[in-house]
């Protein structure tokens, strides 16, 4: 009985662990996005929305001006939501959550604010993103010198 | 013509594969009934009223009928569908066109519907008719585990067109995978599972994650959707199916007014 309960249990934990694959594959999310002149102040950019899912803003946070990149993806339930430059906020259509151009929500089912990505500006003065790496604002992350560019 | 007949009947082929020749009294018909494998999942003799449509709707055997609709439809689908992300959508278009009965395709997702709605049916009228009370407790928790198993089968089942449709409906419903208590990388008591000061439930390690076999609705989860749609949920359905009407036998019938 025993020998029968310990087979069984063995089987059920590799059964479970055969459910997760070694490898999967998955493109690297570094990108380059092009030189900082391409983005001027107040643009929110949104030429690698298709293929990166990524806005690319040239934005105010914390009373500096700042260039971010956010995760094209609403943090209530993963559709894409638009960015509405007449009110000057992201609205998704799924569920009708909104968030200001910082990507903080501010209305909806959204729980928490959009994600940004890892940017950096390179040696010659171009825009490296990395969609890898995510920070979340409510872990405090967005301090994180990683997750904006200050621009000269 | 009848002294042909006699001569099959009697042939040791015949024999062998039918046990008893067919019924020409109530105790020829029983032995008939009872010894053939496909006929003895119904019972020698049943109350009259069973057969009543006001009783049962016939809901119950609907929905069996439907379930094997269903079976019969995908097997035939499946000769003509590819679970991968560059064939999917293309072969699903295809199917009006290169299948002989280019409306299979709609056939089984009707089916699929009208199998939802004569299992909700089917749930209510046991209800109504109070056929969950003693001793079917247990039958009525197989229905539920069944019900359960149908839904997953059309949510399986609506992403294998790999439409937009289907894409986004699995995107907010897996992302609901991810809300759940303790294996959900954001629900509540993910971090209650750390073993080691390692955190076993991250979003690339919790119930979302196994659904999908990545982080992203992709190719994984196609082919994890389809073996699920194909293989595993039917046998499971299957077995359940078995054990449910296994309990309406041996409860005595369907049930009826004391």
């Amino acid at each position: 009985m025993v020998c029968f309960a310990a087979t069984l249990f063995l089987w059920l934990v590799g059964t479970l662990r055969f459910l997760f694959p070694n490898v999967t594959n998955r493109r690297s999310g570094r990108f380059l996005a092009g030189p900082l002149t391409e983005f001027p102040p107040g643009a929110v950019d949104d030429r690698y929305q298709k293929e990166h899912r990524v806005w690319i803003i040239h934005g105010e946070y914390n009373g500096q001006p700042q260039l971010y990149a956010l995760r094209s993806v609403c943090t209530h339930l993963g559709c894409t939501p638009i960015w509405m430059p007449g009110d000057e906020q992201f609205k998704c259509p799924c569920h009708g959550s909104g968030f200001h151009k910082d990507g903080v929500n501010f209305e909806g089912p959204a729980p928490r604010p959009l994600e940004r990505v890892a940017i950096r500006l390179t040696a010659d003065q171009q825009l490296e993103i990395d969609t890898d790496k995510i920070f979340h604002r409510e872990r405090g992350e967005w301090d994180n010198p990683e997750s904006f560019v200050v621009p000269s | 013509m009848p002294k042909l007949l006699d001569k099959i009947r009697e042939s040791q082929l015949f024999k062998s594969i039918f046990r008893h020749p067919a019924p020409t009294d109530r105790r020829n018909r029983i032995a008939v009934v009872l010894t053939n494998f496909f006929l003895h999942v119904h019972p020698v003799s049943i109350k009259k009223h069973v057969l009543k449509p006001g009783f049962t709707w016939y809901m119950g055997g609907i929905t069996l009928v439907l379930f094997m609709i269903e079976i019969v439809t995908g097997v035939l689908l499946m000769f003509y569908y590819r679970p991968t992300v560059d064939a999917a959508y293309g072969d699903m278009l295809a199917m009006r066109d290169v299948m002989p009965l280019g409306a299979l395709r709609e056939m089984h997702r009707w089916a699929a519907h009208a199998a939802v709605i004569c299992v909700m049916l089917h749930m209510y009228r046991v209800f109504l008719t109070g056929s969950y009370k003693p001793p079917r407790e247990f039958n009525w928790c197989v229905g539920v585990m069944l019900l359960v198993l149908m839904l997953l089968l059309s949510f399986t089942g609506y992403l294998l067109p790999w439409d937009q449709l289907a894409l986004w409906a699995v995107t907010v419903g897996s992302n609901m995978a991810r809300a759940t208590p303790l294996v959900g990388a954001e629900g509540p008591g993910s971090q209650l599972l750390t073993v080691g000061g390692i955190d076993m439930i991250t979003s690339s390690s919790d119930a979302r994650y196994v659904l999908l076999g990545e982080q992203v609705v992709g190719g994984n989860a196609l082919l994890r959707f389809y073996v699920l749609h194909c293989v595993a949920l039917p046998l499971a359905a299957g077995l359940l199916v078995m054990i449910h009407l296994w309990r309406i036998r041996k409860d005595g019938g369907v049930s009826g007014p004391k």
